[in-house]
């Protein structure tokens, strides 16, 4: 946090800016909304268990509601099935959000480039990170946590991001 | 011996299946398919034919028949009056060749979405033609037949409909339940799935068989090495050829270890449903261990690729005992632990038994097999049906539950982890020296040192990866006893190195067929134990 101590009134008071306060605060309890589809999903379950525990990083709050996250994990195949409700998901999220493409078929498609897979998830929502791997290893997962925060602090808190994104499934 | 199908005439189709279940016993139906002749190299009589497999109700014998189909639009006889797993198999033919079932009750798309035009998997449609999907069907129409049925009525009896998926916590995965609800409980039900629908089988039409493999990884993700194990067996098995000992003792190793994954992670899931975190804990943690065992041995953790055609990747690595010693003790703590809480827990046994019982006759009718179908009393596993693998050498038993419900499940999913590790026990100390994989220039690669030195053994590598293996003519299907059940590969090949079509059939597939009829009259909270309970795994479930 960028806070210069100014001593005019010795330690009771700290001057800083009303964006390193809110970004502090939220860089340490983003609160993930897992969207696990396939094999990835597994991995991040992994993620989650003691072993990695992401709660080291403040990320272990899952919510399964998107209207309490704030974070978009999606870990898995995006068929053109599975499209229409992703972007439903993303859209009932409230602003700031974050999204983290988890392996090779969320960010590219992966290995499926046939009639059922979606090539890449930043086709119809705005991606912040991209994890590589098939699947990625869990420290790979903490590692894309671990980005998003530090994206994050450089943020102005109080700004809709993304407003310029238009993916394939918003109306014209 | 190949198991190749019989000639049918299409008139004759309903009566010889009805013969063959009444009379002859072949009460399983296990798999509908279809072949499209239309890049076969010798024309074909007409452009499709459909392929029906079955069991035996004594489990060792497969029949197989085939017919031509002469005009897809108007089809050939639905047999789903005979079968109820021939219902969503005929649907999934119907959208993935345009093949028409003469009075079928819902004869509609399962896989590819409802917006999809054309049938993807025939030979003219183009592997990389996708088609954006904007929403979802409400699926009414599947709904008010079934209502209807039971003289209910949404707004006269009250009723509440409410979506249990696809993005749920608790639907594992992608799946979607619509549930009619009379206050807590279901009075009727029904199921989509295809929303993890890959495209395996249009994929392995376009790879040669040993780029396949990772696909096959990702079918039942949990016990990826299984349906590598699988396929190659299948693939083997239409060349006639057999692995060294050693190279089989592998096999049995690391397909019972994934069984046991497989099961520590249903389990584990499922007792997370229940609100059971602890046994969550006990029951996940010691399965990072087996990925640590994997990992050091396959150099993956989750979808290792591990099997080739004509054997694997590499051998054991030295030290692999102990590692694999330590694992099975983990294990074995992680199960006792679980088991402590749960077997004299009130909660566990009231919430679970006598919760969407399957009698062994439902059970059949619906296609059910492995621990699900064990779990309804029906004494059939391959591994003692039609032992390969020299299973029949080994001593473990079968388990088999007694009424079919959700206790019994997952009950008979604990003890078979202890069988399975009593396997691995024994295979550990009888695995003996020697070759892994089939000597044979034609299959297995030459080593790496040999192909940097010589022309001879580059000229070989090169062929290999280029052309693939090279796999006779003709057509076959292969089973495997996996962690949920029959997987069983249909292989036509034309002789070259990529095939000419491969069908799998998917345990889960026809599990969660039955899902939404055994959920009726049971609360919305005994549903989702249920699914978690029957280990339905998107990915093989949906290819
Ligand atoms: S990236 Fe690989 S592991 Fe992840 S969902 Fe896709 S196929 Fe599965």
């Amino acid at each position: 946090m960028d806070v210069s101590n100014t001593h005019l009134l010795d330690e009771a008071v700290v001057t800083t800016t009303i964006d390193a306060v809110i970004n502090w605060g939220r860089e340490a309890s983003l609160w993930p909304f897992v969207f696990g589809t396939a094999c990835c999903a597994i991995e991040f379950m992994s993620t989650a268990a003691s072993r990695y525990d992401i709660s080291r990083f403040g990320a272990e709050v899952l919510r399964f509601s998107p209207r309490h996250a704030d974070l978009l994990v999606v870990a898995g195949t995006i068929s053109y099935k599975q499209a229409p409700i992703l972007k439903q998901i993303y859209d009932q999220m409230p602003e700031p959000k974050w999204v983290i493409a988890v392996g090779a078929c969320a960010s590219t498609g992966g290995f499926y480039d046939n009639y059922t897979t979606l090539q890449g998830i930043d086709e119809i929502v705005p991606v912040d990170v991209y994890v590589a791997g098939c699947p990625p290893r869990p420290e790979a997962i903490i590692d894309a946590i671990l980005d998003i925060q530090r994206q994050l602090k450089r943020e102005k808190s109080f700004e809709v991001r993304n407003t310029e994104f238009k993916g394939k499934l918003d109306d014209a | 011996m190949l198991n190749t199908p019989i000639i049918l005439q299409s008139s004759e189709l309903f009566q010889t299946i009805t013969h063959a279940k009444n009379v002859l016993g072949f009460t399983l139906l296990l798999d509908i398919t279809a072949i499209d002749n239309l890049h076969k190299k010798r024309p074909a009589s007409t452009r499709f034919e459909l392929v029906y497999i079955l069991r035996h109700a004594a489990f060792k014998e497969t029949l197989l028949y085939k017919v031509s189909v002469a005009d897809e639009t108007l089809g050939v006889e639905s047999i789903s009056s005979l079968f109820g797993s021939a219902e969503w198999a005929e649907r999934e033919v119907y959208d993935q060749y345009g093949i028409h079932f003469i009075n079928h009750p819902m004869l509609k798309r399962v896989l590819n979405h409802m917006q999809f035009v054309g049938h993807p998997l025939r030979k003219d449609y183009t592997i990389t033609k996708g088609q954006y999907c904007t929403s979802s069907q409400d699926l009414m129409d599947e709904m008010k037949p079934l209502l209807k049925h039971r003289n209910l009525d949404l707004n006269n009896d009250n009723l509440m409909v409410v979506n249990l998926g696809p993005s749920h916590p608790a639907s594992h995965g992608t799946i979607r339940t619509l549930a009619a609800l009379d206050g807590e409980t279901i009075v009727a039900a029904a199921a989509e799935i295809g929303y993890l629908h890959r495209g395996f089988e249009k994929s392995c039409e376009n790879h040669n068989y040993n780029q396949i493999i990772p696909y096959t990884d990702r079918l039942n993700y949990c016990s990826a090495i299984m349906n590598n194990i699988a396929f190659a067996k299948t693939v083997e098995e239409m060349m006639g050829i057999t692995l060294p000992e050693r190279g089989i003792y592998i096999r049995i190793i690391v397909a019972e270890l994934s069984r046991v994954i497989d099961h520590l992670v249903c389990l584990a899931a499922g007792l997370l449903d229940m609100g059971g975190q602890t046994n969550y804990w006990y029951l996940y943690n010691p399965r990072d261990n087996a990925y640590d065992f994997l990992s050091k041995l396959t150099g993956a953790r989750l979808t290792n690729s591990y099997m080739r055609i004509g054997g694997m990747a590499h051998d054991l690595y030295e030290g692999w005992e102990g590692d694999l010693r330590d694992v099975l003790t983990k294990i074995d703590f992680g199960i006792t632990e679980s088991l402590k809480m749960i077997t004299h827990n009130r909660i566990f046994n009231d919430r679970l038994q006598n919760i969407s019982p399957v009698s062994a006759k439902q059970a059949i009718d619906y296609g059910f097999t492995g621990p699900n179908l064990r779990a309804s009393g029906v004494a059939y596993d391959l591994r003692f049906a039609k032992p390969y693998y020299g299973y029949e050498t080994f001593d473990f038993d079968m388990v088999i539950g007694s009424v079919g419900d959700t206790y019994d499940r997952m009950m008979v999913r604990f003890d078979e982890m202890n069988e399975s590790m009593k396997i691995i026990r024994q295979a550990m100390s009888r695995i003996p020296d020697g070759d892994i994989n089939v000597n044979d220039r034609r299959i297995t690669m030459p080593a790496k040192g040999c192909v940097y030195g010589g022309i001879e053994d580059m000229m070989n590598q090169f062929k290999l990866v280029i052309e693939g293996v090279h796999v006779p003519k003709g057509e076959h299907y292969g089973s495997f006893e996996a962690a949920n059940g029959e997987l069983g590969f249909y292989i036509v090949s034309d002789g070259s190195g990529t095939p000419y079509k491969v069908k799998v059939r998917p345990p889960s597939f026809y599990h969660m067929a039955a899902y939404p009829k055994i959920i009726e009259n049971y609360q919305v909270a005994d549903a989702i134990l249920t699914l978690g309970s029957l280990n339905i795994i998107a990915g093989e479930m949906d290819r």
